[in-house]
């Protein structure tokens, strides 16, 4: 989906405000509102991009008007939502109104090796990788209404293959509970490539693309 | 109503909808048996206080000291870091990427903000910012130079967007005039930016 998170390239949003000695986080609320996000990963079963596309998909002006911990907020709330464990009238109440659901949870005892497993995602590769290091390739021009992690500021742009990663689970599918593994690949870009006269020297501007995101280029 | 009845009720009014709508989600999730009171703390205070850019620069200065480790980190930097007990969420598929005299690597996730949080700890703001992430692949030179950062002329700029769930961490060059220190020395002049990219380790006359 085509939003305001994919934001590489867009201009206008002025310099980067730096912190110094900045806090992990600002206030107590990033703090519960980190700690349950991770912890409700258990009991919703949800994978990393389904929490991307509940976080990113959503009108321009409500994602850049939250902090990011409130987009990380509303999309706990959603992702809740959508597997009947928490109700927006709960949320509006303050208390459950509905009986809780069976679901497994995360322990304290539990937390250290939840975090030391993570979630890797790397697969078996059950047929050889279409592109070489060296291969030039082009990033598909394609849009796409649901998930997807190939940015618009590559796409139909020539780049070269940089790295083999393997195959990995395909984020445009595992946001959809599928995890349809393919090849990943570093692709490269040259500056000139992506902004033209616009760019700046010797810039060189590499993204991870699943194979079905590349074409061949001559 | 008493004075600390008011003080009370005052503190409550300046509670923002948002700090209000948390507490109401942590006591409707805690009392739904949903989550364990004691998971949220540790969670919280495993990122406070354990996993941070101190991991980061362990890893740093053993590849500054050691070569052989330096080539397994550039070779396999997941297996490498994990040397060093580093390892699991948001950095399963660790990559290190090495700066030289003449190539500048630079992080941004332009998407989120993918960040290796084993050997960082979770990113600061300016990182999951708009400006930094919408600017970070069209003109990182005039980025880092807001992070005070002016590279020679000649140097190759290479910006990573971490767009799957491989991670990057950057080899910041070694600075001159650390023949000799230990790895603990050493790693005090290795910041959280130098292994961004948006910064570069610490001259030794930096150090207090």
């Amino acid at each position: 989906m085509d939003g305001a998170h994919d934001m590489g390239g867009v201009a206008g949003f002025g310099p980067i405000g730096m912190e110094p000695n900045e806090p992990v986080f600002h206030s107590e609320w990033e703090r519960r509102a980190f700690a349950l996000t991770l912890a409700m990963a258990r009991p919703g079963g949800w994978t990393i991009d389904m929490a991307r596309f509940a976080r990113e998909n959503r009108p321009p002006q409500d994602y850049l008007s939250k902090s990011y911990y409130e987009i990380w907020l509303a999309g706990l709330e959603q992702l809740m939502a959508e597997r009947g464990l928490v109700s927006a009238d709960e949320i509006a109440a303050g208390r459950p109104l509905q009986p809780a659901k069976p679901v497994p949870v995360l322990r304290a005892d539990d937390v250290a090796a939840m975090l030391q497993r993570g979630a890797p995602t790397l697969r078996e590769a059950k047929r050889p990788a279409r592109f070489a290091i060296g291969a030039r390739v082009r990033a598909k021009a394609v849009e796409t209404a649901g998930h997807t992690r190939l940015p618009r500021y590559v796409r139909g742009h020539l780049g070269v293959i940089w790295c083999v990663h393997g195959r990995h689970v395909f984020a445009d599918a595992n946001a959809r509970g599928v995890e349809d593994p393919q090849w990943l690949y570093t692709v490269s870009f040259d500056g000139s490539e992506l902004w033209g006269a616009a760019a700046e020297p010797d810039t060189k501007i590499s993204v991870e693309a699943w194979e079905s995101y590349l074409e061949p280029a001559a | 109503m008493s004075n600390s009845e008011h003080a009370h009720s005052h503190d409550h009014s300046e509670l923002s909808a948002t700090e209000l709508r948390v507490r109401a989600l942590e006591t409707i999730l805690v009392e739904k048996g949903y989550v364990d009171p004691k998971a949220l703390d540790l969670l919280i205070e495993t990122y406070e206080t354990k996993v941070g850019p101190r991991n980061g620069a362990r890893v740093v200065a053993r590849a500054w000291s050691d070569p052989a480790y330096h080539a397994r980190l550039m070779e396999n930097a997941t297996a490498a870091v994990a040397e060093l007990g580093y390892q699991g969420r948001q950095g399963e598929h660790l990559v290190a990427v090495e700066n030289t005299a003449t190539l500048h690597n630079m992080v941004v996730c332009t998407l989120c903000s993918c960040y290796p949080w084993p050997v960082l700890g979770l990113p600061p703001v300016w990182y999951k910012s708009a400006p930094y992430r919408s600017r970070a692949v069209k003109e990182p030179r005039a980025v880092l130079r807001e992070f005070g950062v002016t590279l020679p002329a000649h140097s190759e700029v290479r910006v990573w967007d971490s767009t799957a769930e491989i991670r990057y961490l950057v080899l910041p060059l070694r600075p001159a005039g650390t023949e000799g220190w230990s790895e603990e020395r050493l790693a005090e002049l290795v910041t959280r930016d130098s292994m961004i990219g948006t910064g570069l380790a610490k001259a030794p006359a930096e150090l207090l």
